[in-house]
């Protein structure tokens, strides 16, 4: 679908001398931004640009005055570049997963793929970004750079962005790049559109980038027309990481800021390790809990089936929030995107909020006893019933089935990783 | 120490209607309230004035109506009010949106620290804090966890980065964003509902502002564009099974072993 998309700067003007009953024409507004103070007719915040004033009120009194706007020269902008995220140079999986949508996306339009590097003691990783397919890495590394500060971090952005003249920028939707994407979107004036789920490239180069908004109820069909570069967030586990290559290609590109532009108004006094678990994204079995399981002690049921197929458990947020389950296993829009290769719903729901972060699911199973539960519109095998019965009845039957069959339990067969 | 927390008016619920020919959010006529998470950056900001001593000014950009959350924070604590307010900013982005509040916080005065909620519960986005920092020139720091100090010149905090946690000195002035659950907010207080009238707000508007140009603020100031809404699509084809729950078990077993995870 194509949609022609005209930048138009408008406003609406009132023509004060031809109002005769200026005090009924504030009832035009559905908003009520049509104010009559001190015999002057205004508009005020509540104003949507809906135009019913300019359509139904009296002729000549309120005037809709658009201009179209200068559109900038977008040829100048060239190349779709990924942020790689690091902590102290461990390259985040994300970064590989936005490069294969960069090098998808820059096909279209025959522009070259760049990597942004910034870090310390990185040399040997930024080699290792030339195995993905990239044209040039960028590299910034510096000591100031060991742990991330917001100015210098922005600082080495703002260098590479004004030497390569990016068109398109993905940065990962961590917590560090919603900080640092934003703050050098703001610096080049340009739009940034947070925690995309699809993108697509236009042949004019405006980025095609779908979100969802308002807890996922409304899915948002965003561009930048006439900003660059553009900018786009992608959360992890979104879209997938393309094969690594044999051979290297591309070049690295070594870029050394100054001192002053090293400053920074944050010291950092110490660095503390998450506790090492599995993150939830990473798991490849879920056994999700939702609000079909009655009290805390029937989790144990869950983590049962969960660790039997070498899984983990998680949950929807009023478990979440009923502190039945760690924060960092909740699932949905709030909480974690994730992908595995089997996802289990037991009596969950299925809430726009919580299918937005698990729809990549490879299989998904779910159990509810409503048959008219919204989950069953995304699972691909939908059990209506209760699950209190199904799950002891279903481990029953794994253990039995173990012990007939005396094959060896492996719980991710080759043919079906990925 | 001077403090402005911003906080936004978000609709209630998240059925909300879309104006079809700008993009932007129909607000009106639905209930609103102030965003959840800003109620964890008032809530740290009233616990350092408790501490430290400090000013608090809570500010919010849109139509008049946002009086209703400035009137909810003072319930909560002492705090004086700021309004931004002008037809002009209506439909703005995130850009559009920090550059509005940062030229309102250089109007009010930049303060020692500018504390912002997460992200609001209609745009999702979390984006804004660093925008307005960008805009005023001062370092920021995303996904607050914990304050560990508050000094004279400076504060310390512990922030949520992706593998690791950081524990960092910021030099005031600055803005911190908080995580949800960093303080647990306090109840309004319906004692402060009498003193109500003596809350004092005072209202802004793009003339007060020092970049007075009407083509930086609002839906013309927005580098990004809404072109189309649409629901979420839902495709899938799910195979329904019904039946006793050994049936139902025996099938699970079998998909289960179908799919080689038993």
């Amino acid at each position: 679908m194509e949609v022609c998309l005209i930048i138009m700067k408008a406003k609406i003007v009132i023509h004060q001398q031809h109002a005769q009953n200026p005090q009924e024409l504030t009832e035009l507004c559905p908003f009520g931004a049509i104010e009559y103070m001190n015999g002057q007719l205004n508009i005020n915040a509540a104003c949507k640009m809906c135009k019913l004033c300019v359509k139904n009120g009296p002729v000549g009194v309120f005037e809709l005055i658009e201009k179209q706007q200068v559109e900038i020269d977008k040829t100048q902008w060239r190349g779709i570049a990924v942020y790689v995220e690091n902590t102290n140079g461990v390259i985040h999986p994300v970064t590989y997963e936005l490069i294969g949508k960069a090098i998808e996306l820059s096909k279209k339009i025959a522009h070259p793929v760049y990597a942004v590097f910034i870090g310390s003691q990185i040399k040997e990783q930024a080699n290792e970004l030339l195995y993905w397919g990239v044209d040039a890495v960028y590299v910034y590394d510096q000591p100031e750079f060991a742990s991330f500060r917001i100015e210098p971090y922005a600082a080495a952005f703002e260098d590479f962005i004004l030497q390569a003249s990016p068109s398109t920028i993905l940065v990962g939707g961590t917590t560090l790049g919603r900080s640092l994407a934003p703050r050098v979107a703001a610096r080049f004036g340009t739009g940034l559109t947070a925690d995309c789920t699809h993108l697509e490239m236009q042949a004019n180069t405006d980025l095609d980038q779908i979100r969802p908004a308002f807890g996922g109820n409304i899915m948002a069909h965003i561009r930048t027309p006439n900003h660059r570069p553009q900018f786009a967030t992608v959360r992890y586990k979104i879209f997938s990481a393309p094969q690594r290559r044999d051979a290297r290609s591309g070049t690295l590109i070594t870029r050394e800021l100054p001192s002053e532009k090293l400053v920074s108004n944050i010291r950092v006094l110490s660095l503390k390790n998450k506790p090492a678990i599995v993150s939830i994204e990473d798991a490849q079995v879920i056994v999700v809990a939702g609000r079909g399981v009655r009290k805390k002690q029937d989790m144990a049921m869950l983590q049962s089936l969960a660790e039997r197929l070498s899984g983990q458990v998680a949950a929807t947020r009023p478990l979440i929030e009923a502190g039945w389950v760690d924060a960092r296993c909740q699932i949905g829009l709030s909480g974690r995107t994730v992908s595995p290769q089997l996802l289990i719903a037991c009596g969950v729901s299925g809430s726009v909020q919580f299918s937005a972060g698990m729809t990549g699911s490879q299989h998904i199973v779910a159990i509810n006893i409503d048959p008219n539960a919204p989950i069953f519109k995304i699972a691909h095998i939908g059990l209506v019933g209760d699950l209190y019965e199904i799950i002891p009845l279903l481990l029953e039957r794994m253990e039995a089935g173990m012990h007939s069959k005396q094959t060896s339990h492996l719980p991710f067969p080759e043919n079906v990783v990925k | 120490m001077n403090i402005i927390v911003c906080i936004k008016q978000v609709p209630s619920t998240s059925d909300v209607k879309i104006d079809e020919k700008t993009g932007s959010l129909i607000r009106d006529g639905v209930e609103s309230k102030m965003n959840p998470y800003d109620l964890f950056a008032l809530e740290t900001a009233l616990q350092m004035k408790q501490q430290v001593g400090a000013n608090i000014t809570v500010l919010s950009m849109g139509p008049p109506q946002v009086q209703d959350i400035i009137n909810e924070a003072y319930l909560m604590g002492d705090v004086e009010g700021a309004i931004l307010s002008d037809r002009c900013m209506a439909g703005a982005d995130c850009l559009a949106t920090s550059f509005a509040l940062s030229q309102c916080i250089q109007r009010i005065g930049l303060p020692d620290l500018v504390i912002c909620g997460k992200q609001t519960t209609d745009g999702d986005t979390a984006q804004v804090g660093a925008e307005i920092a960008e805009f005023l020139h001062i370092p920021h720091i995303t996904n607050v966890l914990k304050i560990d100090d508050i000094k004279e010149k400076s504060i310390i905090v512990e922030s949520d980065l992706p593998d690791i946690t950081q524990t960092v000195e910021l030099q005031f002035p600055a803005l911190i964003s908080v995580e949800k659950d960093i303080v647990q907010p306090r109840l309004p207080s319906y004692k402060r509902k009498r003193s109500l009238p003596s809350l004092h707000v005072r209202s802004f508007n793009r003339n007060d502002l020092a970049d007075k140009d009407e083509e930086k603020y609002g839906l013309n100031g927005s580098p990004t564009r809404v072109v189309r809404i649409f629901p979420p699509e839902k495709t899938r084809k799910t195979e329904l099974v019904q039946g006793n729950s050994t049936e139902l078990a025996d099938k699970f077993y079998e998909t289960l072993a179908e799919w080689k995870f038993v």
